[in-house]
């Protein structure tokens, strides 16, 4: 893997990626990442925002002496949910917008899409469209996880016993996808035929929209919470086990009835997957700190962080074109790789 | 038992956070145990989880209100719950680590014990960052007779503490004070008994209690001298000890343990034992709640102390004699 080009062949030139890592130094665990244009940004236990980009690092307080729960990249800002009640957006220049105030109720999850936003506290859900229209509606449990559907202004809102579907601009009740157990995170397909939850219980679940049909996917030895689709749609890798566990979503029935590809095996437990955004490359953390970017196709492995001191890698994203992939770890440690070109 | 010199509470050598469960009926006194835990000057900070509905008045910076939601887990079995919104606010108050030293969780009057519990048995993340300390019970001495008459939850309560702390004492003639004792006693002999007016007690008899912790299970006898209350059955709730003067077969043993958790679990809300196994120098220590066990070999068994194996259950409509029947089978 020499570039972050698709289809890019390697040329045995780079054996490693660790000399191209920038240390960032978080201060607090690490909720979350997100690139607005080419600034960086971590998402702290500290109610802090990090800002990193060419001329370098500077923390704003977005949620003052709260600490942030949930975090979600929205194009040029990124947004924030705290056990302050508040949805926040901040800009790559540092600037904040206060999107909600709760009262005080911590918020659990955040989504956003094209300008929506959507957030929940407890059963309480959210959603804000582009022009600033918020509308609520109360889930049967509490929702631990929001996804935005790729297309229409839809909700996938995964809680207990189940998920539910809600077009928050319609008054027609949500409808409601039965699966016995706690559904934890949310994340539809971006072909938009399958909508995906993380379970209590070590599992997927997955149910196949048009005819509801259920899949599941077990056999983690922990909670698989971290979920992310390669560009083409065609695979979504997972954590939870001691490799990225990749699901192929090619076929008509999905993953049923097939085997997931194992990416990354070390002795460490996978705690975060992030898809390159154009090409056939998965970025992964690992609970000892290390993060490893493994391509698909060969199945060929570059180290860009070994094991470290500052916990398990707890967020990761890539930049738009994927030139940079940022991550952060659950005390407090951080960096930002850039591809050699 | 003398009281162990303890640090109390803050995260131990394995880093984990300190729990404790702290039940007890509708004006019991729980939130004045909980202000004064608070307010003592320990320089201890504290995360506190109070249901969001409940009483008000909690002096506390960091107080995050839950909704208790109790979830079955997915093996089909009804004594098998978690408290959902634990397993989510523990989650989230993690990220801000090193903000506090203990996380105390109080639940309504009319909660059960277990699924609070089991949370700490049942969920990895919450095992891998926190250990659970004791369960604590505060008893309103007063009115203990009716609660036991007009409200199941009130004898799990009792059942499932570590610590009971019998409060409202000055609100009863001394007659009566011993009474409501041994209604107490008959459900749970083996829990550490305060008595209390204002829920007036030590901090170190709350906290650091480390009663789920396998290392510290120290001995299993009842807290006061003289045994065996059988007047007072109010309760369908009782205890059932059984020793056996020497080693068992761990290859009898560990199965019917198993097999009786599983077949009993919905009946059986706490269990704890320390076993001699035949050929094994170190003890063998086990404590449950409900289906869900959790043993280990501990420490050596010492050369001035004699190898005997006990176990106490703690229950409801226990059969005392299948279980006696059985468990000295597994006698060497
Ligand atoms: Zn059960």
């Amino acid at each position: 893997m020499t570039s972050a080009a698709p289809n890019a062949t390697a040329t045995g030139a780079v054996t490693s990626l660790l000399d191209h890592v920038r240390p960032l130094d978080a201060g607090a665990h690490v909720t979350g990442a997100a690139f607005a244009g080419d600034t960086a940004m971590l998402a702290l236990g500290d109610g802090c925002v990090l800002l990193c980009d060419a001329a370098g690092e500077r923390r704003v307080d977005a949620h003052p002496g709260g600490a942030v729960l949930a975090a979600v990249g929205a194009g040029d800002r990124f947004i924030t949910g705290g056990d302050d009640g508040r949805v926040v957006a901040t800009l790559a220049n540092g600037e904040t917008q206060a999107i909600a105030d709760e009262k005080g109720r911590w918020i659990d999850a955040v989504a956003a899409s094209g300008g929506a936003i959507a957030w929940s506290c407890g059963k309480q859900v959210a959603a804000r469209d582009a022009k600033g229209n918020v509308r609520r509606m109360q889930a049967p449990s509490s929702v631990r996880g929001i996804a935005f559907a790729p297309k229409g202004y839809r909700l996938g809102l995964a809680h207990y016993n189940g998920a539910s579907l809600w077009f928050p601009n319609t008054d027609a009740a949500p409808e409601a996808l039965f699966w016995k157990g706690s559904h934890l995170d949310a994340s539809f397909s971006p072909d938009g035929r399958f909508f995906i939850t993380s379970m209590q219980e070590n599992m997927l679940h997955g149910w196949r929209l048009a005819d509801k049909k259920d899949m599941r996917m077990s056999g983690y030895p922990a909670k698989p919470r971290s979920l992310s689709w390669s560009h083409d749609g065609l695979w979504m890798a997972s954590s939870g086990a001691d490799a990225a566990i990749i699901w192929p979503f090619e076929a008509k029935d999905g993953p049923m009835g097939k085997a997931p590809r194992e990416c990354g095996v070390r002795p460490a437990k996978v705690t975060q997957v992030a898809f390159h955004p154009r090409a056939l490359i998965v970025a992964i953390g690992y609970d000892d700190g290390a993060v490893m970017l493994v391509r698909l196709t060969d199945n060929s492995e570059l180290m860009a962080r070994m094991p470290a001191a500052g916990g398990a890698v707890t967020a990761m994203a890539w930049d738009a074109k994927g030139k940079r992939l940022a991550f952060g770890t659950a005390d407090g440690a951080g960096g930002l790789l850039t591809l050699p070109v | 038992m003398p009281d162990m010199p303890e640090t109390n509470t803050g995260a131990d050598a394995s880093g984990k956070i300190p729990v404790t469960v702290l039940t007890g009926y509708l004006g019991a006194g729980k939130t004045t145990l909980l202000n004064r835990i608070l307010s003592e000057p320990h320089g201890k900070k504290f995360a506190v989880i109070v249901n969001e509905f409940g009483e008000v008045g909690i002096d506390n910076d960091l107080v995050v209100g839950a909704d208790e939601e109790v979830f079955e887990m997915n093996n089909g079995c009804v004594c098998c719950t978690v408290r959902g919104d634990l397993i989510r606010i523990i989650d989230g108050l993690m990220k801000r680590k090193g903000g506090f030293d203990g996380i105390i969780v109080e639940t309504t009057g009319l909660a059960d014990p277990a699924p609070v519990a089991q949370t700490f048995f049942m969920d990895q993340d919450v095992q891998d960052r926190t250990r659970l300390d004791a369960v604590v019970t505060v008893v309103d001495a007063k009115w203990l007779g009716q609660r036991l008459k007009d409200a199941p939850e009130a004898h799990n309560q009792i059942a499932f503490a570590d610590v009971l702390v019998l409060n409202k004492t000055d609100l009863v003639t001394p007659e009566e004070l011993a009474g409501v004792e041994a209604q107490v006693r008959a459900i749970n002999p083996y829990a550490r008994l305060h008595r209390t007016r204002n829920a007036q007690v030590a901090i170190d008899d709350v906290l650091g209690r480390n009663a789920f912790d396998l290392d510290r299970i120290m001995e299993l006898e009842p807290d006061f001298l003289e045994a065996g209350h059988h007047a007072h059955h109010d309760s369908d709730i009782q205890s059932v000890a059984v020793t056996i003067d020497g080693d068992v077969d761990p290859d009898k043993f560990l199965p019917w343990l198993n097999d009786y958790a599983q077949r009993e679990g919905a009946n059986l809300l706490r269990s704890k034992g320390i076993l001699a196994f035949r050929g094994e120098p170190k003890r063998f220590v086990f404590q449950g709640v409900h289906m869900m066990l959790d043993g280990d070999l501990q420490r050596d068994w010492r050369p001035d102390e004699k190898r005997t194996s006990r176990i106490v259950m703690i229950g409801r409509d226990l059969d005392r004699e299948a279980i006696e029947k059985a468990f000295r089978a597994c006698a060497v």
